[in-house]
């Protein structure tokens, strides 16, 4: 007995000797669940390779993944080595101390130039114009649209719409037109319905897809600088821009109160809508005949122009951050410099990930790769984001509070829910002394 | 007692292995207890001290005491007081759906028929199942596209959980299909104990039906049915799950998910758990009024 203690007492000693050496050569990237997680894991496979280091992508469903980023974060738990995670939380994750500050590596790299501007303004820097950065652009997105092209190449329905609308049927380059096109093809009594629009008011769907219209519209959500919110937020524009979308959410398929990427994928999928917004990443879906009957059929287009040329997108995507509270600081900073080599990123490009690269995303290879590059090379220049302040949370349910009920419950109007909104945040700002 | 025993059982394992009877109590006691102040006491206090403080779990500033500011915000928040209303509305609707869909059930199935057992089982299935999955399951049924809700009433295109008035009404209707069976069950418990010479008593002085059930059979039931409005009024105040994931309207925001949103997405933890503390104290004061009122029922 006294033998198999010994025995055991010097298994585990060997175990906890041998533990640290193990650990080093194992990465963990923490992400949500979706196609660009499955993506990456095949890239760092590749690194595996390379190096030796095993490193997993662990993934959680979307709707738990702040919830469980941030409960680890607050444990200061090591579960995770490097996290691919939302923009908007920059912030809070870097002024809560859980990221590393990447602002040497970025300098080093001189990726201020290597990556596409907007991603590095977006997806690394915080505040804004500061020249601090959290985060490598990873997986760059934005919202875009599909659209049935058999539907609006019917010969038909091309001299049906030119008569009513007096110019022809075509991929809607302006706002307005996007709203005619919906407007006639929704068709309740053939199942048939004009456009799916993000509805969806537990996090930042709505807020997402209002974005579109407002920014288009050459409106904004306020100055990111001076935290202004009066008079940009509730200005003309944003208030044509919010009736605009409200004009859209009547051309939806019914029961469209509660939507998001899934259910506008399926607005497609199943023949529901003649157009569906989305961010760019679930497009493969669409393309793929397994997932979509109508794969052939399908096209894709980037948000249209506002009434004076605005043209913008909301941002989606991520960038890679360091974890403060990993035992693998050094490792992660190795991977990320393999990470952002040129081949690398070509790489990532090819397995389907969206390269934030700025020469992978101008190279005509990269944008004629699918039917959807196109549009997506063209947002990606043009993308603005929401707020990426610690207290983002509460700017997006207050959001979600003022904006539902007008977009689907009709109530009030587009002017005073932003008024109320604008109120909301500039009380919000006060609270964190931001503003006086 | 322990001397006692320790009497009758002299030759036990194990006081022959020096344990005492004391001891033995203690091995069983001092992990419950200890579990129940890591677990309960601990979070509950740290809880009620983080509910002054402007404490945000998301970040590593330190928490300032604020004193009563968390809760005089709450209070003062029309947006709280919206999410308490429709709470109480909530409330009202799914207990008393609850009350008597599961009280008729009862009174159905305490007279003979053909496999009532088999008939009971079935009726309790709801419950048994998870909150989440219900909430999926009766979101598919209120689809307007193709859920059977709308196909079998025919209501055409009809937006149960779009539309803002009738929402909260959907979402109570599920909580009222789940939850009548737990209702049926300790009523059928109340109904089966009412002594059977009352209804011949009754029947010789030919009282009717309705003086049966009012005179007779509600007053005996009463406290059992106390006790099931008790437990769902409480478990209806805190109703998440299935709340959450059927609607996003505006009125179907109880304070539970006010709470969660608070607490868990914008990392408002000393105003959260001030806010739990606000519908702990709602709860607490509900329950007294209900065990009033119960133990004036049994007094009768």
């Amino acid at each position: 007995m006294r033998r198999y203690i010994s025995r055991l007492f010097a298994g585990a000693a060997a175990l906890a000797l041998c533990v640290p050496a193990a650990s080093a050569q194992e990465l963990t990237i923490f992400w949500a669940e979706w196609d660009p997680a499955n993506y990456l894991q095949e890239l760092v496979n590749e690194y595996e390779a390379e190096t030796g280091v095993v490193v997993t992508v662990e993934t959680t469903p979307w709707q738990d993944f702040q919830t469980k980023a941030f409960t680890e974060f607050n444990a200061r738990g090591s579960a995770y080595d490097m996290i691919v995670g939302d923009s908007q939380w920059l912030g809070a994750a870097s002024e809560g101390g859980h990221y590393v500050d990447l602002t040497e590596f970025f300098k080093k790299h001189d990726l201020g130039n290597v990556m596409a501007p907007a991603t590095v303004k977006y997806y690394a820097e915080y505040p804004g114009n500061s020249g601090k950065f959290w985060a490598i652009p990873a997986e760059g997105d934005a919202v875009g649209w599909s659209y049935r092209k058999d539907w609006f190449e019917d010969p038909a329905e091309m001299k049906a719409f030119e008569a009513k609308y007096g110019y022809p049927l075509d991929v809607p380059k302006t706002w307005q037109q996007l709203i005619d096109i919906a407007e006639f093809f929704h068709r309740p009594d053939e199942n048939r319905y004009g456009v799916a629009i993000y509805t969806d008011n537990s996090y930042d769907g709505l807020v997402m897809g209002v974005e579109n219209a407002l920014f288009s519209y050459g409106a904004d959500l306020g100055n990111y600088e001076t935290y202004e919110v009066e008079g940009i937020l509730n200005s003309e524009q944003a208030v044509a821009a919010l009736e605009a979308y409200r004009q859209l959410y009547e051309y939806t398929p019914p029961g469209w109160s509660k939507t998001f990427f899934v259910e506008n994928n399926q607005a497609i999928t199943e023949g529901l809508a003649a157009m569906s917004m989305n961010y760019f990443a679930f497009f493969p879906a669409l393309v793929n005949p397994a997932s979509n009957p109508h794969a052939d059929a399908t096209g894709f287009f980037a948000n249209p122009a506002g009434p004076d040329g605005d043209q913008f997108a909301a941002l989606g995507g991520q960038g890679i951050s360091i974890v403060s509270y990993s035992n693998n600081i050094d490792e992660s900073y190795k991977f990320l410099e393999w990470f952002i080599q040129d081949d690398v990123q070509k790489r990532w490009a090819d397995l389907g990930g969206y390269t934030a690269h700025a020469a992978t995303l101008e190279s005509e290879e990269f944008r004629n790769a699918t039917p959807y590059n196109e549009a997506f090379y063209q947002t990606m220049f043009k993308v603005k984001d929401f707020w990426a302040v610690p207290e983002y949370a509460e700017l997006l349910t207050a959001a979600n509070r003022r904006l539902y009920p007008y977009v689907v419950g009709g109530e009030g109007t587009a002017k005073e829910a932003l008024d109320a909104l604008a109120a909301d945040w500039v009380e919000t700002f006060k609270k964190y002394g931001r503003t006086e | 007692m322990t001397e006692l025993i320790s009497r009758l059982e002299p030759d036990s394992r194990a006081a022959s292995r020096g344990f005492s009877d004391l001891s033995i109590r203690n091995l069983f006691i001092i992990p419950t207890i200890a579990f129940l102040i890591i677990f309960n006491v601990f979070p509950l206090l740290y809880s009620l001290w983080t509910s002054f403080t402007d404490f945000r779990a998301s970040t590593t500033a330190p928490a300032n005491w604020i004193g009563l500011a968390n809760y005089r915000e709450l209070l003062s928040d029309p947006f709280i007081w919206r999410n308490f209303t429709i709470t109480a509305k909530y409330v009202l609707i799914s207990v008393t759906g609850q009350v008597v869909v599961g009280f008729g059930l009862a009174m159905l199935l305490n007279r003979k028929i053909p496999l009532k057992g088999l008939i009971t089982t079935l009726l309790l299935l709801p419950m048994m199942l998870s909150m989440a999955v219900v909430g999926l399951f009766w979101k598919l049924l209120y689809d307007p596209s193709f859920g059977i809700i709308n196909y079998f009433l025919g209501l055409g295109k009809f937006e149960w959980l779009a539309d803002p008035d009738v929402a909260l009404y959907a979402v109570a209707l599920v909580d009222i299909w789940m939850w009548s069976p737990f209702v049926m069950l300790l009523s059928l418990a109340g109904l089966s104990a009412v002594p059977k010479h009352l209804y011949e008593a009754a029947e010789i002085d030919r009282a009717g039906p309705f003086y049966t059930f009012f005179r007779i059979t509600l007053p005996l039931v009463a406290p059992i049915l106390m006790i099931a409005i008790i437990f769902r009024t409480m478990e209806a105040f805190k109703t998440f799950d299935h709340a959450y994931i059927l609607s996003s309207q505006p009125t179907t925001e109880l304070i539970a998910i006010r709470l969660y949103k608070m607490a868990f997405l914008e990392w408002q933890t000393g105003l959260s758990s001030a806010l739990a503390y606000i519908v702990l104290i709602m709860v607490v004061a509900i329950t007294n009024i209900y065990v009033k009122y119960l133990n004036k029922a049994k007094a009768r």
